[in-house]
C-alpha cells in the first residue's frame, strides 16, 4: 500500500520546528533537573534494596494488569461508542472520560463508597463471601483501570471513526458473521490504534498515585507501588525519592521502547 | 546564599505588594508573619485573635502547612517572624541553618487510638488492635515514627500506613478500618465521628512542638511578645482545649 520509500530527508517548516523545539524543552528539561540532582553513587545500593524491588514488581505487574483489563473491556465500550446506534450515546461518551477530570484522590473515595467494607457493593462483597477490597493488591488494580482505561477508549474509538467502513461492509456481503468482522477486519485495522491506547494505559497505570493510596492504602509489598515508595520517600530523604522516580522512568522507557522496536518491526 | 537572598527578596517584594510584608504601613498597623505547623491551625487562629486584641495595631498572619514545608521555606529565606514546629527533626533544620536559635517546647501531643463513636468493638487498649483491622501513619512522618515507638515490641500491623494523619483518620472515618492511631487533637477535632481511646504506651512517643522567633524576623520584638505569649498561661488553656498537653 505505501508508496516508495524515499530516503530523502523531508525538511520540517519553521513554523512549526521552532514551537516543537520549545514545547521538548519544556517536557524534557524537567528530566534533566531530575538527573543534575541525582545522587548517582547511591543508585547501585538503592537498586538492590528488596523493598525498592518489592514496589517495582508490584507496579509493573498491577499495572499489566490494568491495562489487560482494559483492553477486555475498553474496547468494547469504544466500539459502542463508535459504532453503536443508541440514544444518549453522547452523554455515554461523556461519562466514559469523567475519570480523566476527576481528581485522582477523589476517584478513589468514590471507590472506597462503592467498592469499601461499607460500600454499595463493598459491604455486600463483605457480608456474603468475607471479600474485602480495600487495601488489597486486587484494590490497586481496579484503583488503575479506574483512572486509565479512558485513555484506551479514547484511542480506541478514535482509531474506530478514522477506519473505513466500506472493508467491514465488504467482509459482511461475502458472508462473514459479525464477530468475524469484528476480529478480521475491524481489529486488524485499528490495531495501531488500539496498541497506542494500550501504551498510553500503561504508563498512566504505573504513574497512579491518588487514587491508589486513597482506596488501597499504602502496604509494602501488597498495594505499595513505585509513585507510592517515591512520595513517602520524599518526606524524609529528597535524594532518595528522585533514586526511585528515575528507576521507574527508566524501566518504563525500556519497556515502551522495546515494544516499540516490536511493532516496527512487524509492521 | 545569593539563590536564597534572590528567594527572600522576590518573595518579600511580592508578599509586600499584599500585606506590608512585616513592618509598618500607612495607616500604622504591624504585621507579624507566623509559619506554624498544619495540626496548630485551629488552636494558633485562637491565639492569634486574642494577641491581636491585647496588641493594638498589629495583625497576625499565619502560613499553615506542614512542617518540612515551612522548614524549607524559612531555610531558603522567606520573611517569616516565627516558626512554630510539630516536631523537634524540622525545627533542627532550621536552627541548623542559622536561621533561629533556642526554640522552646510549648505543647506536647501525644497519640490515642481512634475508634467509631460508641466503640463498637469495646477497644480498651492497644493490645485490641490485634484482633482488629487498624490504620496508622507511615514510619516516614512523625505520626508513624510516634506509632512505631509506641508499638515497640508488639508485633502489631496496620492494615496501611497512611502518608499524614489526617488520611489515617478518614480510613476510620469511612468506616473501612476499625481504628487509627492519630493525635489526640486530630480525634478531638472529629469528636463527632469518632471516640479516643487513651493507651499507657503513647506516653513513650510524645510530640514536642516547639516554637522560636527567627533570626532574620521583620518584627523582631513583636516576634518575641508573640513566643512569650504562646508559652504563657492564656494561650496554654487554648492549647489543651485542643487537646495538646502542658509540656
Amino acid at each position: 500500500m505505501p508508496a516508495k520509500r524515499t530516503r530523502q530527508r523531508r525538511r520540517v517548516p519553521a513554523a512549526l520546528l521552532a514551537p516543537a523545539v520549545v514545547g521538548l524543552a519544556f517536557l524534557i528539561l524537567p528530566l534533566a533537573g531530575l538527573l543534575a540532582r541525582a545522587p548517582w553513587t547511591e543508585l547501585p545500593a538503592r537498586l538492590t534494596e528488596p523493598a525498592m524491588l518489592d514496589a517495582l514488581r508490584l507496579s509493573l505487574a498491577t499495572a499489566t494488569t490494568a491495562t489487560a483489563l482494559s483492553l477486555l473491556f475498553g474496547v468494547p465500550i469504544a466500539w459502542l461508542l463508535a459504532r453503536g446506534d443508541f440514544p444518549g450515546r453522547s452523554v455515554l461518551r461523556a461519562l466514559v472520560t469523567v475519570p480523566l477530570v476527576l481528581p485522582p484522590v477523589v476517584g478513589g473515595v468514590a471507590l472506597l463508597l462503592v467498592f469499601g467494607r461499607s460500600g454499595i457493593v463493598g459491604s455486600w462483597l463483605h457480608e456474603r463471601f468475607d471479600v474485602t477490597i480495600p487495601f488489597s493488591t486486587t484494590a490497586v488494580v481496579l484503583a488503575m483501570t479506574f483512572v486509565s482505561m479512558p485513555f484506551l477508549i479514547v484511542s480506541v474509538e478514535g482509531a474506530l471513526r478514522g477506519a473505513d467502513l466500506r472493508f467491514e461492509e465488504a467482509a459482511a456481503t461475502l458472508g462473514a458473521g459479525r464477530w468475524t468482522v469484528f476480529t478480521h477486519v475491524t481489529l486488524p485495522m485499528i490495531a495501531p490504534g488500539v496498541l497506542a491506547g494500550a501504551v498510553l494505559c500503561w504508563a498512566r497505570a504505573l504513574g497512579e498515585f491518588g487514587a491508589t493510596i486513597t482506596f488501597a492504602g499504602n502496604f509494602p509489598g501488597r498495594t505499595q507501588t513505585m509513585p507510592l515508595a517515591v512520595y513517602l520517600a520524599l518526606q524524609s530523604d529528597l535524594e532518595a525519592a528522585i533514586v526511585l522516580s528515575l528507576i521507574l522512568l527508566a524501566v518504563s522507557v525500556v519497556v515502551l521502547a522495546s515494544l516499540r522496536e516490536r511493532w516496527t518491526a512487524v509492521a | 546564599m545569593r539563590t536564597g537572598f534572590a528567594l527572600a527578596l522576590t518573595a518579600c517584594l511580592s508578599l509586600a505588594a499584599l500585606t506590608g510584608c512585616g513592618g509598618s504601613d500607612a495607616s500604622g498597623t504591624t504585621t507579624l508573619t507566623v509559619f506554624a505547623a498544619a495540626s496548630l491551625t485551629e488552636a494558633f487562629t485562637e491565639i492569634g485573635d486574642r494577641f491581636e486584641a491585647e496588641h493594638d495595631g498589629v495583625t497576625v498572619e499565619f502560613n499553615f502547612a506542614a512542617s518540612s514545608d515551612l522548614a524549607a521555606q524559612i531555610t531558603e529565606g522567606a520573611p517569616a517572624d516565627v516558626f512554630a514546629s510539630a516536631d523537634q527533626g524540622n525545627m533542627d533544620k532550621v536552627v541548623d541553618a542559622g536561621a533561629a536559635a533556642d526554640p522552646q517546647t510549648f505543647a506536647l501531643n501525644q497519640l490515642v487510638i481512634a475508634v467509631p463513636e460508641g466503640n463498637p468493638d469495646g477497644v480498651t487498649g492497644l493490645a485490641d488492635l490485634a484482633r482488629l483491622d487498624f490504620a496508622a501513619c507511615a514510619p516516614e512522618v512523625p505520626c508513624g515514627a510516634a506509632a512505631q515507638t509506641a508499638a515497640e515490641g508488639t508485633d502489631l500491623t496496620p492494615v496501611t500506613y497512611e502518608a499524614d494523619v489526617k488520611s489515617t483518620l478518614q480510613k476510620l472515618t469511612l468506616g473501612e478500618v476499625d481504628a487509627a492511631l492519630v493525635y489526640r487533637t486530630d480525634a478531638l477535632a472529629a469528636q463527632d465521628e469518632v471516640d479516643a481511646v487513651e493507651f499507657p504506651e503513647s506516653a513513650a512517643a510524645v510530640n514536642a512542638y516547639p516554637i522560636t522567633a527567627l533570626a532574620d524576623a521583620p518584627e523582631p520584638d513583636l516576634a518575641a511578645a508573640f513566643t512569650e505569649y504562646v508559652l504563657g498561661d492564656d494561650a496554654r488553656t487554648v492549647l489543651e482545649t485542643a487537646g495538646f498537653q502542658r509540656p
